[in-house]
């Protein structure tokens, strides 16, 4: 029986958490989240819903949250990895069909994007649709792969792409890092159309115009020199 | 002597003085300690004879000494800034290793004191 483990890292998230992973239990073998250092209950709450949780001692980022909630899968034993923000702006039907995008054997990662054209209407705010198309194109000039959500959220990884994916930034920065990955590591990547909600909690959790340009020239300096 | 030239010094020799310290304490490696001592020890020279710049100024083509003092000391605080940013980045990265190290074994902990329980 092959194992699906959801990912989900968390700081300071204990009013949406508990949801998040009740909702994500019902699509995977097992969730873990990953407590980023959370100075409120959310690793409790997490646990209490039914997820394995791995404590970070201090904040380290999301994109470090990320790297040991992918090895924490490995070790438990995951054939296929999703990761999923802990916010609520993702449904859990939507982790769901990415793995099923993932069973099909013939990707090694796969993106949820909110922009894709799908069944359903893309929803994202207008700002976020700028946002989101500058660092599209940014990841475009520094990376060389077209996506169409690079800062998205909610995506997965075969065994393979779990096993060798590393990541060396600890911040936002590392949403960009999973395609530069994918792009040296030539994985067959799909992009699976989701929707996301946004709610006045997730908008104001998400990156804002300085979180971003600073992200853009961490980016830009890792390429060059890092 | 101006003010200004004796400050130069005093300074120059306190930093010299610190970095002495370092060395001994074991806190430095024998090449930095020759390039800081170095560093400072032309710090005094031009302390003490400004025309010193002024020489090595006309040799290497800029108009005139405190302008190539300028130009190194740039030079080298971009050089610093450089570095300490690498080495914040390493020391980071760094940090995440321990961190997630120690986080994984606290699951793995977890999960076998959980399984043990459930045993009869």
């Amino acid at each position: 029986m092959p194992q699906r483990i959801i990912v989900i890292p968390a700081y300071n998230e204990e009013r949406t958490i508990a949801d998040v992973v009740r909702g994500a239990v019902k699509f995977a073998d097992r969730v873990i989240v990953v407590d980023d250092g959370s100075r409120d209950e959310s690793g409790k709450l997490a646990k209490d819903a039914g997820a394995v949780v791995v404590r970070h001692a201090v904040n380290r980022g999301v994109g470090a949250a990320l790297g040991t909630g992918i090895e924490a899968a490995i070790r438990l034993g995951a054939d296929s990895v999703v990761t999923m923000d802990a916010d609520g702006q993702h449904l859990a039907e939507d982790a769901g069909k990415v793995f099923e995008r993932l069973a099909q054997g013939d990707v090694e990662f796969v993106i949820g994007s909110r922009l894709k054209k799908g069944d359903q209407p893309g929803n994202m705010p207008v700002h976020r649709v700028i946002f989101n198309t500058i660092g599209n194109i940014l990841t475009f000039f520094l990376f060389g792969v077209w996506v169409t959500d690079s800062q998205s959220g909610l995506r997965g990884l075969s065994r393979k792409a779990a096993h060798t994916i590393e990541l060396r930034t600890n911040g936002m920065e590392s949403l960009s890092e999973f395609l530069k990955e994918m792009k040296d590591k030539h994985w067959r990547m799909d992009e699976v159309p989701i929707k996301a909600i946004y709610t006045d909690y997730s908008m104001s959790k998400g990156q804002n115009f300085f979180v971003g340009v600073k992200v853009a020239i961490k980016l830009i300096f890792r390429r060059f020199i890092g | 002597m101006h003010a200004i030239q004796i400050v130069l010094i005093c300074f120059a020799v306190f930093a010299a003085s610190r970095v002495l310290l370092r060395y001994r304490r074991g806190g430095m490696t024998g090449l930095n300690l020759f390039l800081w001592l170095l560093f400072w020890t032309g710090v005094v020279v031009v302390g003490v004879q400004p025309d010193t710049t002024s020489w090595l100024a006309t040799r290497l083509g800029v108009g005139r000494g405190v302008d190539i003092a300028m130009y190194l000391s740039i030079l080298m605080l971009f050089y610093l800034l450089f570095r300490s940013f690498t080495k914040i980045e390493d020391l980071d990265r760094q940090l995440t290793r321990v961190v997630r190290a120690n986080a994984l074994r606290e699951m793995e902990e977890d999960l076998a004191a959980e399984a043990a329980k459930k045993r009869p």
